[in-house]
């Protein structure tokens, strides 16, 4: 897929985002639209892997730590053709497969469980090291939120890739300034927050997150580099996409009503129709 | 006059070992025979008894530092991409200070994780309270798919290490630091899951886990030819062995569980619930009651909290009394 191509998928998972969330009338809705750029460059274009064979054993491995997320996860996965996109819409409601949380057991593509926060980038060291006992050469994708960098486990494996050099592992911060009780730097500062990877010997890339062709390329980037882990710290707008939803953290764990899901969806079908324009 | 129902080590007071060498040399053999299995330490690699295993498989061994979450998170992502890991610290610390990533990263995505906790019990000793995990049985047997063992000597804790390596999914086993007297021997039965009914009793059942067992089977003897005792290892904490557990009561008609570790939420209270449901009769848990531990020498403090044969054959008493006045 060319970089349009990918804008317009990104923008095909953002509406699936609003349709599920008005759906199941609960769950987040900012950080899963802030995200769907980056979850669009890893599955649609980075990641080794393949829908129909979800346990490949030489797949690579993306482990989302902040499970909150997981709407943007969900209908990435659904878009990527690991399961219909109909089953999008039994989000969080009895019997789904689509759990509030990411829940390994119930979905083809789901490497692990997540919920709690701080513990993903530890599963994804403990994955990277496997494949480094094994000189195998697939890789281990982090996603993390940077609100769970207040969780102390997180820097534990911050530490623990950094002294194990895990070169195979790229964490991905979405760096969206926000968590449920307001901004980051209000709540518990995070900055000089690269600096902090720095000094734990991780190589440190920083892109605008909503920018494709920059997280393409950050991704790409990692993998070049050989002597140790790399961070992609993702500056992101949360509620990317949708006027009333980008840059509040009110909408970090609400979700829309269904004049606000209509508004949304008119949005971005309208952001639909100019990226069209402008790749014609 | 009672008999031992299976081949044990009769003359158990004077073989001492400790559960957790026994760990170390199941860990050895499992290693040897599947390269799957790694080992990862909290900065405590030779004090839980890792250390023949380290030196052996360097290239499968994984220093974590104090660092017991992301142990039990990096344990979680190894298995899930196909390793064995035993995750092992003090059981003050793990599983004392990481049951949520026991619970979430291992348990409900069903990594198979073999959780080690050593210096488990009163035992420890001169360290005091703060290491003295009294609680671990309880935090670790309310989780769903996990498996918790309490090996009762070293010759056990070597099989259980083994089996719990063995089975495909998550488990717990809890380790002391102490040389303890060794009832079992090799070709002694183990399976998890299934009690040891090591003597058969008439009056009375006690029901111990872990380094009780042997004080049971001491106090069985001190009480023979005036109370016929039976005595069950219920090494395996859950699954619970719930026809062992009946089929006993059936015979004796009051219970005695004795356990190194808190009454509340412990082997006894497992034990309680089976009995409750299914058919109740009168019970005294041997255990610690509701209070933290101290510094003083192991035996010492053992005989104190009543973790003895004489606190055992006190609660016999106690038991019987209230059997016999229905």
């Amino acid at each position: 897929m060319n970089t349009k191509q990918l804008e317009l998928k990104a923008e095909e998972i953002r509406s699936s985002i609003i349709e599920m969330l008005v759906e199941a009338g609960s769950g987040h809705s900012a950080g899963p639209m802030g995200m769907a750029d980056v979850f669009t460059a890893l599955y649609f274009d980075v990641l080794n892997i393949d829908p129909d064979r979800p346990n490949m054993p030489d797949r690579d491995r993306l482990v989302l730590s902040c499970g909150h997320i997981c709407p943007v996860l969900y209908a990435t996965l659904a878009h990527r053709g690991y399961f219909p996109k109909k089953e999008l819409l039994t989000l969080r409601k009895f019997g789904t497969r689509l759990q509030g949380h990411p829940h390994n057991l119930d979905l083809p593509g789901l490497e692990t469980s997540s919920g709690p926060l701080g513990q993903g980038l530890s599963q994804a060291c403990g994955m990277a090291m496997t494949a480094k006992m094994d000189d195998a050469k697939w890789r281990t994708y982090a996603i993390l939120s940077d609100g769970e960098h207040d969780e102390g486990q997180t820097w534990e494996a911050v530490m623990f890739a950094g002294k194990n050099k895990l070169h195979n592992l790229t964490a991905i911060v979405d760096r969206n300034n926000i968590q449920i009780d307001g901004f980051t730097e209000n709540v518990m500062p995070l900055e000089p927050f690269a600096d902090k990877y720095r000094a734990n010997n991780w190589y440190v890339l920083e892109v605008n997150g909503n920018d494709i062709d920059e997280v393409l390329g950050a991704l790409r980037h990692a993998r070049a580099v050989f002597e140790k882990p790399t961070v992609i710290i993702a500056h992101t707008v949360p509620g990317k996409g949708v006027d009333f939803m980008e840059n509040d953290y009110h909408w970090h764990g609400k979700t829309p009503d269904n004049r606000e899901a209509e508004i949304a969806l008119r949005e971005l079908r309208t952001l639909r129709g100019k990226i069209k324009s402008e790749h014609e | 006059m009672m008999k031992y129902l299976i081949p044990i080590n009769e003359d158990f007071l004077r073989k001492l070992a400790a559960t957790r060498d026994g760990f170390g040399q199941g860990l050895l053999k499992l290693a040897q025979k599947n390269k799957e299995v790694v080992g990862l330490s909290g900065d405590l690699v030779e004090s839980v008894r890792m250390d023949a295993f380290a030196k052996a498989f360097p290239d499968r061994y994984i220093e974590m530092g104090v660092a017991e979450q992301n142990m039990a998170g990096v344990g979680a992502g190894l298995a899930l991409s196909g390793k064995i890991p035993f995750i092992a610290s003090y059981a003050v610390f793990s599983p004392g200070r990481n049951w949520d990533q026991i619970r979430v990263s291992i348990c409900y995505s069903q990594a198979n994780v073999k959780i080690v906790g050593a210096h488990a019990g009163i035992s420890v000793g001169p360290d005091g309270a703060t290491h003295q995990a009294l609680e671990d049985v309880a935090m670790m047997r309310v989780l769903p798919n996990l498996i918790v063992v309490v090996p009762a000597d070293s010759v056990e804790a070597e099989k259980a290490t083994i089996a719990i390596g063995e089975h495909k999914g998550p488990a717990y086993i809890r380790l002391g630091r102490e040389k303890t007297p060794v009832v079992t021997k090799t070709e002694t039965p183990f399976k998890l899951g299934k009690a040891l009914e090591i003597i058969s009793g008439k009056d009375v059942t006690v029901i111990a886990c872990g380094t009780l067992v042997a004080k049971a089977i001491e106090a069985a003897k001190k009480l023979d030819g005036k109370i016929s005792v039976g005595v069950i290892n219920l090494h395996t904490i859950k699954p619970i062995d719930i026809d062992a557990i009946i089929g006993a009561v059936k015979q004796t008609g009051a219970i005695v569980t004795a356990e190194e570790h808190q009454i509340a939420g412990g082997m006894g209270s497992a034990v309680a619930e089976v009995l409750a449901e299914h058919y109740p009769v009168p019970m005294v848990r041997v255990g610690i009651k509701d209070r933290f531990g101290e510094s003083g020498n192991p035996d010492v403090l053992m005989s104190h909290y009543g973790l003895s044969a004489d606190g055992i054959i006190h609660a016999i008493e106690t038991v019987l009394k209230r059997k016999n006045a229905r």
